[in-house]
């Protein structure tokens, strides 16, 4: 056996190594007894503590993390939902504005054709104004020409103003009569 | 542990037959007392060397603890880097060990325990390889045996609180095996439970520690030997041992840290071992 032979061999030397001498043993016991106390009560303590510690703030950290998690989460949602509010709200608007849009193009048109009108009513009415004038002045014009003119192929014969009055008028009265006739 | 046997043999046969080469000698482990000669406080190197780990560790440990603190009370919830190194430390035992093999609350009620086993034995195995002290703390059987005898203390108080002394029954009378068989179980159950658990833990740490230390010092000491007193051609193993010397300092380095991780994963697996319910 291993063991016996090792103690048997040891024996023979001098001093034997397996048999310890008092301060051997009472320098070891010391020194056991020191850093057993020394790591019981103050190493080991802080070293839990500290690890303790860490495992705590890291549980809480993580749960806080969560929190957030879910509250950012809420917040997209929340954010999202509005979005689409906004988003009907916008498409409402539009919608309206493009009616409204349409109905004052409407208006517009219609204000035009009436302006249109009654500029045309107007024009009109300057013609038959200056038409008028102007049949007016004509007639005083071909009057006195057309009296000219029978007085210089008539001559004497007409210097009586009661017949050429008579005359005037009846020629007169006949070219209105064609003129109304013509007009219609 | 062969290693070792083998070297204890050399080094016993080496004081016996005497030679130029300074050999090894396993009174390399017991240097002369410095102070409180005779009384049982006495002071020899490795002694000394046992009280400066002790107090880098607290200094060490001291920061790394006081960094746990403020950062607690700030609030600080990303570790820097030194908190974080210690972070990694103490998660080592408490997770990858002890968590692992009790399950949390268990874990964390041996806790103290354990760390203070992987640091000590960590811390004093480690003086073996810094040059200067070059030499292993853990190599006097002394220190081995306090922290077995702490762990054999821990793991039957944990059986006893669980168990009462249906403890010694289940370990000693093991269920399922007929009574008669009892005469030849019980004793060898004994033996490997409550003598075998402890010398074991101890003298595993002990040897691998002596075993290195001198692996060491013979490598380095032919070397010394081939360079200055050798002539000529011999001057060249001078290289072959230092590499030898080199390669061993090395491999010192992940002993160090194997045997602690052994004898912490050990001592936790006699606890669960204790407060595993009957098979």
């Amino acid at each position: 056996m291993m063991i016996s032979r090792i103690v048997a061999a040891a024996a023979e030397a001098d001093p034997n190594p397996l048999l310890p001498s008092t301060p051997d043993l009472v320098w070891s016991s010391v020194v056991f007894a020191v850093l057993l106390v020394f790591f019981w009560t103050r190493v080991l303590p802080n070293f839990k503590k500290n690890l303790d510690a860490r495992t705590e703030a890291i549980e809480g950290r993580l749960e806080a993390a969560e929190k957030a998690q879910a509250e950012a989460a809420a917040k997209t949602a929340n954010i999202e939902a509005e979005q689409a509010a906004a988003r009907a709200e916008a498409s409402q608007i539009r919608e309206s504005a493009r009616a409204e849009g349409a109905a004052i193009l409407a208006e517009l048109k219609e204000q035009a054709s009436a302006e249109a009108a009654r500029l045309t009513a107007t024009a009109k009415a300057q013609i038959e104004a200056e038409r008028q004038a102007a049949l007016i002045s004509l007639r005083a014009e071909v009057g006195s020409l057309a009296i000219d003119l029978a007085s210089s192929v008539v001559g004497a014969s007409l210097q009586n103003d009661k017949i050429a009055a008579g005359v005037v008028d009846q020629f007169l009265a006949s070219l209105e009569a064609d003129n109304k006739a013509g007009k219609k | 542990m062969v290693h070792a046997l083998d070297l204890l043999n050399v080094v016993v046969a080496h004081q016996a037959s005497g030679s130029d080469f300074e050999s090894p000698s396993i009174n390399e482990f017991y240097p002369q007392v410095v102070l409180f000669e005779g009384t049982p406080f006495a002071l020899n190197r490795i002694m000394m060397i046992r009280l400066l780990v002790t107090v880098l560790l607290i200094g060490v440990f001291w920061l790394w603890s006081s960094k746990f603190k403020s950062s607690t009370k700030q609030g600080k919830l990303v570790p820097g880097k030194f908190q974080l190194m210690g972070e990694i430390s103490l998660n080592f035992v408490r997770k990858s060990i002890a968590h692992e093999q009790l399950g949390k609350v268990d874990g964390d009620r041996f806790l103290p325990l354990l760390t203070t086993i992987f640091f000590i034995v960590l811390g004093m195995n480690v003086t073996g390889i810094i040059p200067s002290l070059n030499i292993s703390s853990t190599a006097l059987i002394g220190l081995p045996l306090v922290l077995a005898l702490a762990a054999y203390v821990t793991f039957i108080y944990a059986g006893i609180k669980k168990h009462g002394m249906g403890f010694f029954k289940s370990s000693l009378f093991p269920s399922g095996v007929p009574p008669v068989f009892y005469i030849l179980v019980t004793p060898i159950e004994f033996l490997s439970t409550f003598i075998l658990r402890p010398v074991t833990l101890a003298l595993r740490l002990t040897m691998n520690m002596i075993a290195g230390h001198l692996l060491l010092v013979l490598c380095f000491g032919a070397t010394s030997f081939f360079l200055f007193q050798a002539d000529g051609f011999f001057k060249a193993f001078g290289a072959g041992t230092f590499l030898f010397g080199f390669v061993f300092t090395l491999f010192e380095m992940l002993v160090a840290f194997l045997q602690a991780y052994v004898f912490t994963l050990l001592t936790t697996v006699y606890i669960q071992l204790a407060l595993a319910d009957e098979h």
